[in-house]
């Protein structure tokens, strides 16, 4: 049964604009009044022929009654409901402190700021459980950290055993004395100096963690802020990365500026207008662009997702992972946004293109939801340039993503057995008897039980 | 005769503060700073107890306290240790590795004298005190 992201809502607004009575709707698609009531406020589902029905009797498409835009909503509230702390499970005696996450749409249409505010406090929660961690890695392991500590504690020790010999010191003669006061004066000046050193440490280290994210997720903001694209990269300018409008952190300046400068060298090599004779002659197809411009087929995909937006042009999202799998860039679309934290469905393109280097792999994907979207997706893995012979062998994977609707006129019409049905991360995905399913479904458990 | 420790720790002032307290306590103490040689030090020197900071040049202590529970000449040679880090952790890494006692730094010279005296054996501990 197909999940209605709030589609009662909807249902209502659509009828209060068209001045129709409940009971008027309701005969018309031959329901009773009470039953649309319950409808119209996201406490039953809703699918098949009644939606079809509604819509017609509303003058509406069934999709402009189910349009997902509330899915990033309900996978948030989802995946808090998975995140929160280990009740007693379902089947079992029922706990009392079980999110009803059958019901989390009700809640959703019924509480939408409330549904926000458990969605923002998670993200805080997680952000603050990494910050923790982070701190811990540090205490743990900073090298200067531990070895200013030991630097004063050493001084602290000769200083306390001096001090307890001057302090019996009835029978030192006079050259042993003035000895160990020259000593315990040394230690004292050195003692001051560590402990100066270590709190301004401390100083800063406060500072720097101040921005609470991951060097990668400031990154991703800072680009996000941009819609991904930099004008300055165009006429071979670099963007400001250190100012009021740059990114905080060092580590992230230092990342942004890595992908800054790969980006303007791929901008000098395929300027716009070349790269919009592409588009126009091939759509936007990145082997295309490879071709014309002699360029790898990464660096075609990159460029792409870095097109300024521009009036007919579809938008295009990428992702980028190394070969352990971990995601080192995210730019995400709408009903196409790769997991924020952990990692991603296995069956996205991207991944079986690590399986197999320097295979070019193009699939039409369909990501879940109401309504499912489908993407055409292209990607590639390839080798990172060896530092020397014999250096470890390291790839990265790029995988380029084009809403399907958006692509009309360029041919792809795939049929229903080419598209590869895929998720974003297992949690919050729905896919039924998923060979790739690496931990159980919120989202199955609560359908099946509905 | 008095009895011999070997020092074996790489901060001057330390060094010269224990050396004090020991001498003055009827110890013979020789020093010893870099830990890449201790093992063979001890060896040359074969002192009553060894005294042995953690934090060396070269070698840590723990390293060099396994080497020494690895040689027949050694495997019962009282061992002090020293460290600037008193965690749980660090202690019993250093038990499991055979140490005789573990002090953790900053310590007291009454601390220390008790320390090395108990672990001379029975008849030092009684000596009269001046910690």
């Amino acid at each position: 049964m197909p999940r209605s992201a709030l589609t009662g809502t909807r249902i209502r607004e659509r009828r209060s604009l068209e001045g129709l009575k409940q009971a008027d709707l309701a005969r018309d698609v031959g329901i009773s009044p009470s039953y649309l009531n319950l409808i119209e406020h996201n406490r039953r589902r809703i699918g098949g022929k009644l939606l079809v029905d509604l819509a017609r009797a509303l003058g509406v498409e069934p999709s402009a009654l189910t349009e997902g835009a509330q899915v990033p909503l309900m996978e948030g509230l989802q995946d808090a409901a998975s995140n929160a702390a280990p009740g007693p499970r379902r089947g079992g005696a029922k706990g009392t402190t079980d999110p009803e996450t059958a019901r989390a749409e009700e809640f959703a249409g019924r509480f939408p700021g409330w549904a926000a505010l458990v969605v923002a406090q998670r993200d805080r929660i997680t952000a603050l459980e990494r910050r923790v961690e982070a701190l811990n890695d540090r205490l743990a392991h900073d090298p200067f950290l531990s070895d200013s500590l030991h630097e004063v504690l050493s001084t602290v020790t000769a200083i306390r055993s001096t001090a307890g010999i001057l302090n019996n010191a009835g029978d030192i003669d006079r050259d042993w004395q003035a000895r160990f006061h020259r000593n315990l004066y040394e230690d004292s000046q050195r003692l001051a100096d560590g402990s100066q050193a270590l709190v301004s440490y401390l100083d800063t280290v406060g500072k720097s963690e101040d921005t609470l994210s991951a060097p990668l997720d400031e990154v991703e903001a800072w680009l996000a802020q941009r819609d991904f694209t930099i004008p300055e990269l165009e006429c071979g300018m670099m963007p400001d990365l250190v100012g009021d409008e740059g990114l905080r952190s060092p580590a992230a300046q230092s990342l942004a500026r890595k992908w800054v400068l790969r980006a303007r060298a791929e901008a000098e090599k395929m300027p716009v207008s070349l790269v919009e004779d592409v588009i126009a002659a091939h759509g936007p197809d990145p082997a295309a662009l490879a071709q014309e411009a002699g360029v790898d087929l990464a660096a075609a995909m990159r460029r792409l997702a870095a097109l300024p937006p521009k009036e007919g042009r579809p938008p295009m999202g990428l992702v980028i992972c190394d070969g352990s799998g971990a995601l080192t860039f995210r730019k995400p679309l709408d009903g196409f946004a790769p997991p924020r934290f952990g990692a991603a469905c296995a069956l996205w393109p991207l991944y079986q293109a690590l399986l197999r280097p320097m295979v070019p792999i193009r699939r039409v994907v369909e990501q879940q939801g109401q309504p499912a979207r489908r993407y055409l997706a292209y990607a590639i893995c390839q080798p990172r340039p060896p530092k020397s012979f014999d250096a470890p062998e390291v790839v990265e994977v790029t995988m380029l993503f084009l809403p399907l609707d958006r692509l009309d006129g360029l041919g792809h019409v795939p049929r229903d057995a080419e598209v590869l049905g895929v998720g974003t991360s297992c949690r919050v995905c729905a896919r039924k008897n998923c060979v790739a399913r690496r931990e159980p479904s919120m989202v199955l458990e609560d359908v099946e039980e509905g | 005769m008095g009895k011999r420790v070997l020092l074996i720790e790489d901060e001057p002032n330390i060094i010269e503060a224990i050396r004090f307290i020991l001498s003055r306590d009827g110890w013979t103490v020789e020093t010893h700073s870099d830990g890449a040689t201790a093992v063979a030090a001890v060896a040359a020197k074969r002192p009553d107890i060894v005294i042995l900071d953690v934090m060396l040049p070269n070698k840590s202590g723990f390293d060099i306290l396994r080497d020494l529970r690895g040689m027949a000449e050694h495997a019962a040679r009282p061992i002090l240790m020293l460290t600037a880090r008193g965690q749980k952790k660090d202690r019993d890494m250093a038990e499991a590795a055979g140490v005789s006692h573990f002090m953790t730094k900053p310590f007291s010279n009454s601390e220390m004298l008790e320390a090395v005296r108990s672990l001379a054996g029975p008849d030092r501990a009684q000596a009269h005190s001046d910690g």
